[in-house]
């Protein structure tokens, strides 16, 4: 199983300090928190996409690529990447350009996004969002899979003879993920491909995404794709800890109160309990987490929240050491005890995806030979 | 077990309430209307005082906690529902707007729905019809004819002796009552059970 952070790139005033840090620095704290989620030994980094302040993460490839050369071993992904409001043929060259720089090493979550005038501000109708969706993945993955693409759709300039470059590695697309929080079409779209789902449950009780989970399972063994509980799944996460949960509680607080998200809302108390908002120390971190999967089944990647609400970097990067020393090497053990051997421990990687195509491949050659010989 | 479920919404700020008043004998003369049909019902009646805080919380956060879920599905499995608030500065309370805004927006549609209002003064009394319809109407919920406004000379004597406060209670009742009785609601749609398929979804796009 991957464990992993996630980053919404928001720029907050330090309600402690009442600091404010710039886009500049902003941007290199989430290279920093990356780098040294890689060094920590945590599975992925995923980065939001956003076209409005107070976030910074605009452009997720170049910041992704930079980080390709500067980690080793860390995933890179989104969370998510646009598919409404960016060109499919864009999204398409941008990620096989990262595919090949990365050597593989990256995969992508598609959203449609949350805020409503990034659709006009593009030049797309928000009431479109699904539909949208749906049509531009279709367009990416044609373009990903067909060397040589005649396209015509709803929402698109119509493609006659359009090659989308840099191929994608060995032939290979980068692996999938569909994020969505309510809309069972989109959990219906990632069964249809046998794609991995994302719920991001960070504001949401377990009851909702046990639900959205189900459907996606469901749907994903409907579509031919395995069994239910094969399907790739993934969820989001928020903690904050230290050593003692009291002294957790205590210095989280302020930023809670204050978050753009919740703060002035639900007391931390009331929204701990209703969310995987976890506050203490990276024992009850341990518990909470190690349960998910007695909602939502054994599943693939988690990602946490914790560098947003206006938090030192210092304070993410003692987080970071946190989980990657205290938490994950337990959760891993536990969750790995629990998977029954048909289950997948990780999404596929570029490796993985290179060897099912592979075996695809010879056994269709063979069918041909035998065809030939018979013929 | 009761096939039917009458639901009251009662917005009034007070405890005791003239707005709760009012509710009390909107759900009584329903449940008698709908019992004289032959039909076995029970009621339920929400004080959206208890969950205020619940409601300003899910405005903030998007989900709704606390004692909210089970509010709102109460309110969305009714079979028909009764909404009563007191009339502030012209219109219903904002904490009886605050909740609407964070019900389901589909989950009244088809839902028969009787309105009442309280206020100080029978002046107050078209804001049942220029501000609580509406609201109702682009819900698509069916609003009886009858709705019931108390002023506060109207729960005494003789305010108005030629269509008294009880008799308009049972008038509206009746209304509610009966169109309970057609439509037989028994919950929404489950939104998992109505999801295209990706067919539908891409064919629905070539077609368009």
């Amino acid at each position: 199983m991957q464990f992993g952070v996630f980053t919404v790139s928001d720029v907050t005033t330090d309600p402690t300090t009442g600091r404010t840090p710039d886009d500049t620095e902003r941007v290199r704290s989430m290279l920093t928190i990356a780098e040294h989620a890689d060094a920590a030994g945590l599975d992925v980094f995923a980065t939001g996409e956003h076209h409005n302040p107070p976030f910074v993460a605009s452009s997720p490839t170049t910041l992704l690529g930079y980080l390709a050369a500067a980690t080793k071993n860390v995933v890179l992904s989104t969370s998510t990447t646009l598919i409404t409001t960016n060109d499919p043929v864009k999204i398409a060259e941008d990620y096989a350009m990262l595919q090949v720089i990365s050597n593989g090493r990256m995969d992508l979550m598609l959203g449609r996004g949350n805020t409503g005038p990034v659709y006009p501000w593009f030049g797309q109708d928000i009431r479109q969002g699904i539909p949208l969706a749906i049509e531009n993945y279709a367009l990416l993955r044609r373009l990903w899979e067909e060397d040589v693409v005649d396209w015509e759709g709803k929402f698109r300039t119509p493609l006659h003879g359009f090659t989308a470059t840099p191929r994608p590695l060995d032939g290979v697309p980068p692996f999938v993920w569909h994020g969505s929080i309510r809309t069972p079409e989109i959990a219906e779209q990632a069964g249809y491909y046998g794609d991995g789902f994302f719920h991001n449950n960070i504001f949401w009780p377990m009851s909702h995404t046990k639900k959205m989970v189900n459907f996606y399972r469901q749907r994903f063994e409907h579509h031919g794709h395995g069994s239910a509980d094969q399907a790739i799944v993934g969820l989001g996460g928020q903690v904050f800890m230290r050593k003692n949960s009291q002294d957790a509680w205590n210095e989280f607080r302020p930023y809670f109160d204050n978050a753009p998200v919740y703060g002035h809302g639900p007391s931390m108390e009331e929204f701990t309990a209703a969310t995987p908002l976890t506050v203490g120390s990276p024992q009850q971190v341990i518990e909470r987490y190690a349960a998910m999967s007695d909602d939502v089944g054994d599943y693939q990647r988690q990602l946490f929240l914790i560098d947003h609400a206006g938090l030192p970097l210092k304070t993410v990067l003692e987080q970071i050491d946190l989980l990657a020393e205290e938490v994950v090497p337990v959760l891993r053990k536990e969750m790995e005890a629990k998977r029954p051997a048909h289950v997948p421990a990780n999404p596929p990687s570029h490796t993985e995806r290179l060897a099912i195509r592979g075996a695809r491949t010879s056994a269709q050659d063979q069918t041909v030979a035998k065809d030939e010989v018979h013929a | 077990m009761p096939d039917l479920t009458i639901v009251t919404l009662a917005a009034g700020l007070r405890q005791p309430s003239s707005t709760r008043m009012l509710a009390d004998r909107l759900s009584a003369a329903t449940v008698a209307a709908v019992e004289e049909e032959g039909a076995a019902v029970k009621s339920e009646t929400v004080e959206l005082r208890d969950v205020a805080h619940d409601v300003v919380n899910a405005m903030l956060t998007g989900f709704p906690a606390g004692g909210l879920p089970q509010v709102l599905d109460t309110v969305s499995g009714a079979s028909g529902l009764i909404a009563v608030t007191p009339v502030f500065t012209t219109s219903y309370s904002g904490l009886f707007k605050s909740f609407i805004d964070v019900v389901d927006p589909d989950s009244l549609a088809g839902m028969p729905v009787l309105l009442g209002a309280t206020g100080g003064t029978p002046r107050h009394s078209l804001a049942l019809d220029y501000a609580m319809r509406p609201l109702f109407t682009y819900l698509h919920a069916e609003v009886v004819s009858t709705s019931v406004f108390a002023a506060t000379d109207d729960w005494a004597g003789d305010a108005d002796t030629a269509n008294p406060l009880p008799q308009r209670i049972e008038r509206a009742g009746r209304e509610l009552a009966q169109r309970i009785m057609q439509t037989k609601r028994r919950g929404p749609a489950d939104p998992y059970d109505d999801v295209p398929s990706f067919d539908q979804m891409l064919s629905d796009l070539r077609d368009a």
